[in-house]
């Protein structure tokens, strides 16, 4: 049986990792990569507090969160696309136009 | 010895068992389908290599051992290395699950050739055909090659349009058995052959059959790499043993296919006349003969048939299999809350 | 130490090192296959902690259908690997020292409270998953995720026309 504890330190390691990306990295799809790790370390948790509370709660939210991401998977790409049709770069410095 | 060695050792004489005979059926399958289309081509196909052309398989692995291996100029390294390594992995992953004989008693224990029996058995080849589309998405890019890329994207979007499909095929099936279990379903066939789903279930069975098809990209859905269109596809610049490996992930494919056919369609093990034996060795022979006549017809609709064009390919997944197999999905949850036994 | 622990470390430590390889790598295509390697190895933890479904749901959505429109969308745009100077060092540092710090914190007031190894008899089988998922609690939840995804569908289409 796995501690409960260890798989939630784990989520905060991954998320911390994800978080980390975002800052550091420059290309818009490895940015969004890098929240969708977000999103995944906190499905684990989500399922290891399922796991601990007994109910399956947690669990159907994973399937939510689950569905949510790849909806927003689907539109922020289309996003993308579109904005390197326009700008004919994927650098995440350059869509600055909102910058005063 | 402890139980968990014993199981340890149990599990890895099966892995053994059923990657040996895996890679045995590949090389005999290549010969069996090449004399086969022979004849049906009215001609005579192999027949030089040893008595009846029997070694041809064999001096084909020779030849593709010895040839030279090709890498192109620009190729990304690690990816032209990887995705014969990914499709093959696919492949087998999916091999995990399925049983391949009734269970029979040897030594005292009940054993059942199957690696894993998982309780989302079904689920989990659903989720190993999606993680098929990564093999040659990985060989069509890494190749730097035009002709690669277009005949990747276009056999990825192939094999993820009839996934679903063939994923919505069994939804009627794990209804009516109640269960994700491979052996569950299986189970639910017993007794005469008209239990068996491929009667219970005709729309998904020829949804199931045209969308499997499909997926292993045979004939007549063979355009991504048919041998006249797009020079060869997304294995363009595959020699050698790379070649060997994507070949015999395709076969591996096909022979998955088929044993699930015969699972969830067929009956599996099962007879179809009770009284007769339908476990241990008889249950054995009963599984091959379904499995030969798949496999049959699989080289039969080589042989016989022209290939779709790429847009007739997609508008006949989108638009044709998916709202039927949708419908019968209604259809078969509807006659069952009726109580109609299926 | 019983095997299903020893395999939980060892997953744990393939999603840490894929999820640190894709945050270092410059190519975006070798991000996206850690980052599958990483999706892997959280199915197979999903699994070790009793959750077969949502083990399978995360190969079938995240690992064979996110990440391979992310892959269609990284080859059709042709994304070559990152030029041009990256962050500047202090940057870097600040970063570090931040997300450190978020992760001592969460780490400790998660672990206050000891949790064992979850409840004994927790069944997460596909039935009971489907009843709970169908019944009247989350009907609203589930009816709005489908006009959800509908609504991505067609701005996905529309958003990626010329």
């Amino acid at each position: 049986m796995i501690p409960i504890n260890d798989a939630l330190v784990l989520s905060a390691i991954l998320f911390v990792i994800g978080a980390f990306g975002v800052f550091l990295r420059r290309n818009v799809i490895t940015v969004f990569m890098c929240v969708e790790l977000m999103l995944n370390a906190v499905n684990l948790s989500f399922v290891a507090f399922s796991r601990s509370l007994g109910t399956l709660d947690g669990q159907i939210l994973v399937f939510f969160v689950m569905t949510v991401a790849a909806a927003e998977a689907a539109v922020g790409l289309a996003i993308i696309m579109a904005l390197q049709r326009h700008k004919e770069t994927l650098d995440v410095d350059s869509f600055n136009l909102m910058k005063w | 010895m402890s139980p968990f060695v014993e199981e340890l050792l149990i599990a890895t004489a099966k892995c053994g068992l059923v990657i040996f005979v895996m890679l045995n059926l590949f090389s005999v399958m290549t010969y069996i389908e090449r004399r086969t289309l022979a004849f049906m081509q009215f001609r005579l196909g192999p027949n030089r290599t040893g008595p009846l052309g029997i070694l041809q398989p064999a001096a084909d692995g020779i030849k593709l051992f010895f040839k030279e291996e090709l890498m192109p100029a620009d190729a990304d390294r690690w990816l032209f290395f990887g995705a014969p390594a990914v499709a093959i992995a696919a492949a087998f992953l999916s091999v995990a699950v399925v049983p391949y004989g009734p269970p029979f008693t040897l030594f005292g224990r009940e054993l059942q050739i199957q690696i894993a029996d998982l309780n989302v058995g079904i689920l989990y080849i659903f989720a190993i055909t999606s993680l098929g589309v990564y093999g040659l998405v990985l060989a069509g890019w890494s190749a730097n090659n035009k002709y690669s890329l277009l005949g990747a994207l276009r056999s990825s979007a192939q094999m993820f349009s009839y996934e679903l499909a063939l994923g919505l095929s069994w939804v009627g099936l794990i209804m009516a058995a109640g269960s994700f279990r491979i052996n569950d379903i299986v189970d639910h066939q017993a007794g005469w052959f008209h239990h068996w789903n491929a009667f219970r279930h005709p729309i998904a069975f020829i949804v199931y059959f045209i969308a499997a098809t499909a997926e292993v990209s045979r004939i007549p859905f063979d355009l991504p790499e048919g041998e006249s269109e797009l020079v060869a596809g997304f294995h363009t610049e595959y020699s050698s043993m790379k070649f060997g490996l994507i070949q015999m992930a395709e076969y591996v494919n096909m022979i998955s296919v088929a044993v699930l056919a015969t699972h969830l369609f067929l009956g599996g093990w099962h007879p179809g006349i009770p009284g007769v034996a339908s476990v241990g060795a008889p249950g054995f022979l009963w599984f091959t003969l379904k499995v030969g006549a798949i496999l049959f017809v699989f080289i039969w609709l080589r042989g016989t048939l022209p290939r779709f064009r790429y847009d007739q390919l997609m508008d006949f997944g989108w638009k044709v299999l998916i709202p039927v197999v949708t419908v019968n999905v209604f259809l078969t949850a509807g006659l069952i809350l009726a109580g109609v036994p299926l | 130490m019983p095997i299903d622990l020893v395999l939980f470390y060892v997953l744990g430590a393939v999603a840490i090192a894929a999820s640190v390889a894709m945050i270092a790598q410059r190519n975006p295509i070798y991000s996206a296959f850690a980052l599958i390697a990483t999706l892997c190895a959280l199915a197979a933890i999903y699994g070790l902690l009793g959750s077969p479904f949502i083990a399978v749901l995360q190969i079938v959505v995240y690992a064979g259908a996110i990440m391979v429109l992310f892959l269609f969308v990284l080859m059709l745009l042709s994304v070559r690997p990152e030029e041009g100077p990256s962050r500047s060092k202090s940057l870097k540092v600040a970063a570090g020292a931040l997300v450190l710090v978020f992760a001592a914190q969460v780490t400790s007031v998660v672990t206050a409270a000891a949790r064992g190894t979850g409840s004994a008899t927790f069944d997460a089988s596909t039935r009971q998953m489907a009843l709970k998922l169908f019944s009247p609690e989350f009907t609203y939840t589930f009816l709005a995720t489908a006009i959800l995804i509908l609504a991505a569908l067609v701005g996905a289409v529309v958003l990626a026309k010329k």
